[in-house]
């Protein structure tokens, strides 16, 4: 069981993910370099947040472009397990694999703070370790978070279960005070029909330790390796 | 612009050049200088560049000490911490191109202090920002600081360096001259750290990234002349900032330093391929040729003296070692990077510059570099301290409702919660954020080992106008306190230096007096200096900014889980106070805010009680008894009491407090005497504290108990009775008001 953690340039969040992969899961893990055109060897792909490319552009809209995408979609399409976290999400929307866009926070600004998302779908690899609406506590940091989908997309995505986070309060319920970012129907991370594809804003890296003020992203690491296994 | 271009007295003083730094031009050349020459001396020998004016002054600051690796004169200084790690650390100003164009002044500032850290072959990790802005009720006020915000978050966010702490401040004195200082700490293998220099005649001359434009030309020059009307006609010397090239550079040149192929590396800041050159030549004893032909560009037509003084950010210049080019322009392929070998390492010590065959400048690097003029300038004390230290503060009335005075400040930019500005930076990334902004100090893990570093930036410059020499002891004092609150040892310090005019008598004595306050504080606590920034010529129209030293002080805790944090822990613990407080409201935020006046004398620091207090608090912290610490300062006790009681992530705590003493009543809850700390512990630990009190030497009072819905502060004649709900309310909203 190998975790391959996408590396573009621009990207930042590969380096905590590795981190966390190393050091507090103990998994083996590998960088896939953006200009690679095969993903061979890996059981699952991380696509970790940052400014690919430097995301001059609409987020992801060069990434999607990468050599190692194509890989990345063949990969994804066979069922292997892929996920996209803050950049990575963008880029998996901008590719075709995950529904829906993620537009400009509706404050217009950066937002880096912790937030809660409850878990809407527990039938994807990456939360098959969470309760039926768990809670967990974990952080953003996105200017371009503000997940959209077309009415009749997401209606179908309701009705598959494709939600697979919405931000909430502490105590559990799904808010407009709750909402960082704007997103449609606090939407927070959505997955493919498959399921084998999520992608979310937060970063469940930051999340992982207990000295860093939440262990909460760990199941979604965990729920990952133990499906490969 | 032609290279045949005369040199006549216009434009030689047009270019900043007294007669006497020409005649040393001619001295050092032996003959006149051409068009090119004379750009190149003009910024090599600016204020910016050549500390002319605060040379002979920071002399006198510490520089030494056991864990010092590289003191001042490199890009960044390096402190050894142990466990085969390095932290490399500086701060710079970006005031006047922050002022000009507040989004790029400030992003570029960013990136250039980012540059600064990678070159020494540190992987930066940490960012902070000293900002002070005028009046956010004016609109230009609100556009400088909302434009200076968004622009660190936008390259901030985008390079990959969190930003993980900072201060700001607001007065009417930054109104036509902001103040932006960026500080930048990164972290590497101690035996890995890599120095500016050139050296082994024939090895190549690399430059690497963003081609080369017209942009940012005089930047230098810009940055040591004061403001006249029409500054906004300067935008062109603002540089523009391309943070995702600068994270392709910090990746390339990391990458780079892994392998065994160079000799010296250093960013072009200020000066540009003027200053790099010269530099790492000057410093390695060697010379450099080089070919502007090579240069890659961005736009034709550019002359050699447009491409020696260009300040196009995210470029670097290195020596390789011979024969391994190669495999240096291939990393640089990999990251999609320019790399073009533009000239070599010679022995004559010559910076000669070419343009295709032709020669354009020959100038001797040494001189160019270190031999510029040193001043020794007029100096004389301000009349105003004359008005101000005689200003008789005992006949000011007393406020009739204290709570309402402490309402009001709670709300003052100064003291409101800065979260409107932090929540806009990434200030989470490499999981290493153990204590996020909004205490004291910020406290990084350092990742494969036990420890961590505590961070803070502060400086108080209406102290510092009201008494130079103690301003600049209190903000070392402040600096070092922080960190202490956090759990950490200080370290050593950095700093960003933000005056006036030089060329004024009393800015300069303000100036000197504020360093020797430094120097003595920095040796009271065992901090030296690593480096640091002189910004002068912060005026505009003649009206100059508070004199304003900032400190960066780096600490570190041996043991990461005794981070501290300033808000109240839980219900029932006791309170206490180090320190005393003293019948002193000179300068305070209290003064300004509520009987607007700026005067009288700053709080006396005493240094050794300032030590007395932080080494007794550190040992409390590190005996595992503290559950909160917090410095009492802007705003004094009161201010210090409610942060306790509501800056916290989660829940508010309520406390009652008794306040004695002899001093009148708006001064024991507001005056800001110096060297106090409030710490909670629990009941079952109150005697062990009074006991490490008693050990160092330290004041210790107890002040009451934290709990219930409101903050309750009794004293001689007063009580107020606070909700926290009205206290959080001042406190999270004063900002946020006037910044959206």
């Amino acid at each position: 069981m190998r975790v391959g953690v996408l590396v573009f340039p621009g990207t930042w969040s590969h380096q905590d993910f590795a981190h966390v992969l190393g050091d507090v899961v103990r998994s083996p893990w590998g960088f896939v370099w953006h200009k690679e055109r095969s993903v061979a060897g890996y059981d699952c792909l991380i696509l970790p947040g940052g400014f690919a490319h430097g995301d001059y552009l609409r987020c992801g809209a060069i990434a999607r472009f990468s050599p190692v995408m194509e890989a990345v979609v063949r990969f994804a399409k066979e069922g292997g397990p892929v996920i996209g976290s803050c950049n990575g999400f963008q880029i998996l929307c901008e590719a075709g694999l995950l529904p829906g866009a993620l537009l400009r926070n509706t404050c217009l600004q950066y937002r880096c703070q912790w937030v809660h998302i409850r878990t809407e779908n527990r039938n994807t690899p990456f939360t098959r370790r969470l309760a039926p609406g768990q809670l967990l506590r974990i952080p953003i940091s996105h200017g371009e978070g503000r997940y959209y989908a077309a009415p009749e997309t997401l209606a179908a995505m309701r009705a598959r279960g494709q939600i697979v986070f919405r931000y909430a309060t502490a105590d559990g319920r799904v808010t407009a005070e709750a909402n960082p970012n704007g997103s449609l129907e606090n939407i927070a991370g959505v997955s493919n029909e498959a399921g084998n594809v999520v992608g979310l804003m937060p970063h469940p890296e930051r999340a992982a330790e207990a000295l860093l003020g939440s262990q909460d992203g760990l199941p979604l690491f965990l729920g990952a390796i133990q499906t490969v296994r | 612009m032609r290279e045949s271009k005369a040199i006549t007295p216009d434009l030689i003083a047009s270019h900043g050049i007294s007669s006497e730094e020409y005649a040393r031009i001619q001295g050092i050349l032996g003959r006149d200088p051409n068009f090119t020459e004379l750009g190149i001396f003009s910024v090599m020998w600016s204020e910016h560049c050549s500390y002319k004016s605060s040379r002979v002054h920071l002399k006198g600051l510490p520089t030494q000490g056991p864990c010092i690796l590289q003191g001042p004169g490199e890009n960044a200084g390096v402190v050894d911490i142990g466990d085969g790690l390095a932290i490399v650390f500086k701060m710079e100003s970006h005031n006047h191109p922050s002022f000009i164009e507040p989004y790029q002044g400030a992003a570029t500032g960013v990136g250039g202090i980012i540059r600064d850290i990678f070159t020494m072959g540190a992987r930066p990790i940490a960012l902070l920002d000293s900002l002070r802005f005028g009046p956010l009720g004016d609109p230009k006020g609100r556009y400088v600081a909302g434009g200076v915000v968004a622009g660190i978050a936008g390259y901030g966010n985008a390079v990959g360096v969190p930003t993980v702490g900072g201060e700001l401040f607001v007065s009417e004195r930054y109104a036509g001259n902001p103040l932006v200082n960026v500080f930048c700490l990164g972290i590497a293998p101690k035996e890995r750290i890599w120095l500016a220099r050139a050296g082994g005649a024939g090895n190549p001359v690399i430059y690497v990234g963003a081609k080369t434009g017209r942009d940012g030309i005089h930047g230098a020059t810009m940055a040591s002349e004061a403001f006249a009307e029409g500054s906004e006609e300067r935008r062109p010397t603002v540089q523009v900032g391309d943070p995702f090239r600068e994270k392709l550079l910090i990746e390339a040149c990391l990458e780079l330093m892994a392998q065994d192929v160079l000799v010296g590396i250093q960013d072009m800041g200020a000066a540009g391929l003027t200053c790099s050159t010269c530099e790492m030549a000057s410093r390695g004893g060697v010379g450099i040729e080089i070919d502007l032909a090579k240069v890659p560009r961005r736009e034709t037509g550019m002359i050699p003296y447009e491409v020696m003084l260009s300040e196009s950010q995210e470029r670097m210049l290195l020596v390789a070692k011979r024969g391994r080019e190669a495999e240096v322009l291939q990393i640089f392929r990999k990251w999609d990077l320019d790399a073009v070998i533009i000239g070599r390492v010679t022995e004559d010590g010559m910076m000669r510059v070419k343009e295709g065959g032709q020669v354009v400048a020959e100038i001797p690097a040494h001189p160019l570099a270190e031999d510029g003029p040193v001043y020794r300038r007029c100096m004389a004390r301000p009349d105003y301290l004359q008005e101000t230290e005689r200003a008789d503060l005992s006949c000011l009335p007393v406020p009739r409702r204290l709570g309402e005075v402490l309402i009001q400040l709670l709300g003052s930019p100064g003291i409101a919660s800065k979260l409107p500005v932090w929540r806009q930076y990434d200030h989470m990334l490499f999981c290493n954020s153990v204590v996020e902004p909004g205490s004291d100090a910020a406290v990084l893990r350092i990742q494969g080992t036990r420890k961590g570093l505590a961070l803070s930036a502060d400086g108080n410059g209406r102290y510092t106008y009201l008494d130079p020499y103690e301003g600049g002891k209190l903000a070392v004092a402040e600096a070092a306190r922080n960190v202490v609150c956090a759990g950490a040892r200080p370290l050593a310090i950095t700093n960003c230096l933000n005056f006036g005019s030089p060329e004024r008598p009393e800015i300069m004595w303000q100036f000197a007096e504020a360093v020797r306050g430094m120097a003595d504080a920095c040796r009271a606590f065992g901090t030296p200096v690593t480096g640091g920034n002189v910004s002068f010529y912060n005026e505009t129209l003649g009206t100059a900014i508070f004199p304003t030293p900032i400190i960066g002080m780096v600490g570190l805790l041996e043991d990461i889980r005794h981070a501290a944090t300033q808000w109240f822990k839980a219900e029932g613990d006791v309170i206490y106070l180090f320190g005393e407080t003293r019948d002193e409201l000179g300068g305070s935020e209290y003064l300004k805010v509520i009987h607007g006046l700026e005067t009288g004398r700053p709080p006396r620091l005493d240094l050794d009680r300032e030590r007395a207090v932080q080494a007794a608090c550190l040992a409390a912290i590190q005996a595992g008894i503290v559950r909160s610490a917090h410095d009492a300062a802007d705003g004094g006790l009161a201010v210090a009491l409610a942060e306790c009681c509501v800056s916290g992530p989660e829940a508010r705590l309520g406390a009652i407090v008794e306040l004695r003493g002899e001093v009148r009543p708006d001064a024991l809850l507001f005056g800001e005497s110096a060297s106090r700390i409030l710490v909670s512990v629990t009941p079952a630990d109150a005697d062990r504290l009074e006991a490490v009190a008693a050990t160092h030497g330290a004041p210790c009072v107890r002040l009451g108990k934290v709990g219930g819905e409101e903050l309750i502060l009794k004293g001689r004649g007063f009580e107020c009775r606070l909700p926290l709900a009205r206290l959080h309310d001042a406190w999270a909203t004063g900002l946020s008001q006037l910044l959206e």
